[in-house]
């Protein structure tokens, strides 16, 4: 792939204004699929399930098969669509959006077309600079998933170069909700961090509503960045590109970013922006070109004849309304009075994305002080060192118990960022990754003892010090003590014991 | 009254892949065309109050509670329709072009 020619940022944004439109998938977590009673994948239950091991013939496309819908999965879409601030259509029905490509066996997808669920909503998003943006939300509306094709053979597992296909069906019918927003102005240089944050916001929405696992390196969560350049001044709006295969918070940044510096390039150099799909690429931070725009697209929608309209009464609607958790702008507000940070520790944690993991983390048992010092910190250090989104790391629970283990003296913190680094890499919990690794402090005063009288003797000039009021020197035996037990001892209560039998021998 | 074309049946059958001989095509051509009209004789009749109808019955919210049912296939019943598998997953043939 020949690596596309980019404009500086800045440069970029002096001669052009970007304009975004952001698609989520989001695939809801109930018991069973979108219109089959087959297990549901994007349930935690079903999480690791062998292949096309959670399928019905509804999910095969079999003949005589009917779609059934799920009541839970029409009330999980209304809640999240007045989560968004929509409103909720009197009547939606489905309808067939035709395509032949394996991933579904019936070759169409139900999906909705002309009648949405959800419209005309939008959100509140906060940017790490403290600016407040509210995204227009067009629609919501319900589909399902397809299902998981791998290519096999050819070259380097491009689809071009593939001779033959695997397909798993598992995924097929997975209840998603598509949100779509209205084109979005007025980003200009905070764009990219925009896109980012809306896609965090949808996250933190649908975390608190308990609809999805919301993972994005699971495919839980799935954001499609439209992005368009138009020249200072020009009313017309730019040819968009759509990137596709955004899977992490980073990775929608770092795309629309990319994108609108690929654009600009093109555009200054005289040439046209061509409407087509592209691809992000993880390993290489930068997008290629897919499939353009083309007949393809004619999905021939019409309405789905297997299924009803979907008409929720308004008691429904109402009930649903009132269940409604705080939205994440409040929530925000709440948070940040409960545990007594400053503004700059507050906005740290807020903009790292982790509020509901370290919400999650206290009402575990941490402080909230040592839950922001773990995710912010370790945390978040080892995520970036492996590109990875601090959030699907380590479970808040793990967090809290390591914390509570600090707390109670079991575990030093260099020891904990060990133990940290074990149930990262799918160890277990804290105490089975002390108890394989043998990883907690020696809190056996005689052990420490015994190491103390030793270093105190190989070092008498020490000994003499520490009894004559020079107790600084004591570092030195602390440090041969701590080195002996390999680092588990707390070097406090060394401290403690190491004067105390100094003194002693007085 | 609409037509259709020789370029629309063309059209349709590489959106459905299937490969069509122009003597095929032209055999569709007419035979949709005949469908076109009879169908159209329904919009004749159809007036601007009458609104268009997806459902012959009207009836609403049919729903499913969420509960995994006992329609459930194994990998071996799942699988077995198929012309070929690598034995957990559906094999098909090389797929030029993107996914959806």
């Amino acid at each position: 792939m020949a690596r596309a020619e980019l404009m500086d940022f800045d440069k970029a944004l002096e001669l052009f204004e970007p304009v975004i439109g952001l698609e989520v998938h989001v695939e809801l977590n109930t018991a069973t699929k979108m219109f089959s009673s087959a297990p549901n994948p994007a349930n935690s239950q079903f999480h690791d399930a062998a292949p096309n091991t959670l399928t019905t013939p509804v999910c095969l496309g079999l003949p005589g098969s009917l779609p059934v819908v799920n009541g839970e999965a029409v009330k999980y879409s209304i809640s999240l669509g007045l989560a968004l601030g929509c409103s909720i259509a009197p009547s939606s029905r489905f309808a067939r959006k035709n395509y032949f490509y394996p991933d579904l066996a019936k070759n169409y997808q139900i999906s909705q077309y002309d009648e949405p669920i959800a419209f005309d909503g939008e959100v509140e998003v906060e940017l790490e600079n403290g600016r407040t943006f509210t995204v227009p939300i067009e629609r919501a509306h319900m589909e399902e998933d397809a299902g998981k094709l791998t290519h096999v053979g050819g070259s380097t597992g491009r689809i071009q170069g593939a001779e033959y296909s695997l397909v798993d069906y598992n995924r097929a019918g997975v209840p998603l909700v598509e949100i779509v927003t209205r084109p979005i102005f007025g980003g200009e240089a905070d764009t990219p961090a925009l896109a980012r944050a809306y896609v965090s916001t949808i996250r933190d929405i649908v975390l608190s509503l308990g609809i999805s696992e919301a993972r994005m390196e699971r495919g839980n969560l799935r954001c499609d960045a439209n992005v368009s350049l138009r020249p200072r001044g020009q009313e017309k709006l730019g040819t968009r590109t759509e990137t596709k295969n955004v899977n992490s918070m980073r990775s929608v940044e770092r795309a629309v970013r990319y994108e609108i510096q690929r654009q600009a390039a093109i555009l200054a150099g005289g040439g046209t922006i061509t409407q087509e799909t592209r691809h992000w690429h993880e390993d290489t931070g930068a997008t290629s070109a897919g499939r353009p725009k083309s007949d393809a697209d004619d999905y021939r929608y019409f309405p789905e004849p297997d299924l009803l309209p979907v008409v929720p009464s308004n008691e429904l609607i109402d009930t649903l309304r009132a269940a409604l958790p705080e939205p994440p702008a409040v929530r925000r507000r709440r948070l940040k009075g409960d545990w007594g940070f400053t503004d700059l520790e507050f906005q740290d944690v807020a903009n790292s994305g982790l509020l509901i993991e370290l919400e999650a983390t206290v009402k575990a048992g941490a402080t909230p002080a040592a839950a922001r010092k773990w995710w912010t910190g370790e945390i978040a250090r080892l995520a970036n060192a492996a590109d990875r989104d601090a959030s699907g790391l380590v479970s808040p629970e793990h967090v809290a118990e390591l914390s509570k283990l600090v707390d109670a003296g079991t575990l030093t913190d260099r020891l904990a960022r060990q133990v940290l680094e074990g149930v990262i890499a799918g160890e277990g919990s804290p105490q089975q990754v002390i108890d394989a690794r043998g990883l907690a402090v020696v809190s056996d005063d005689g052990a420490l003892i015994a190491a103390i009288d030793e270093a105190l003797a190989s070092q008498p000039d020490v000994l003499a010090k520490i009894r004559d009021g020079k107790v600084q020197a004591a570092g030195a035996v602390i440090g041969a003590v701590m080195k002996a037990m390999q680092g588990k001892a707390d070097a406090a209560r060394v401290r403690e014991l190491v004067l105390e039998r100094a003194g002693q021998g007085a | 009254m609409s037509e259709i074309t020789a370029e629309q049946v063309a059209h349709l059958a590489n959106l459905a892949r299937i490969a069509l001989t122009d003597e095929e095509i032209e055999h569709l051509t007419t035979e949709l065309g005949q469908i076109m009209h009879a169908v159209e004789q329904v919009s004749a009749v159809a007036t601007p109050e009458v609104p268009p109808t997806s459902h012959p019955i009207p009836m609403q919210n049919v729903f499913r509670d969420d509960v995994v049912g006992d329609s459930v296939l194994s990998v071996d019943e799942a699988l077995s329709g198929a012309p070929e598998s690598d034995g957990s997953r559906f094999k098909v043939s090389a797929i030029l072009g993107e996914e959806q």
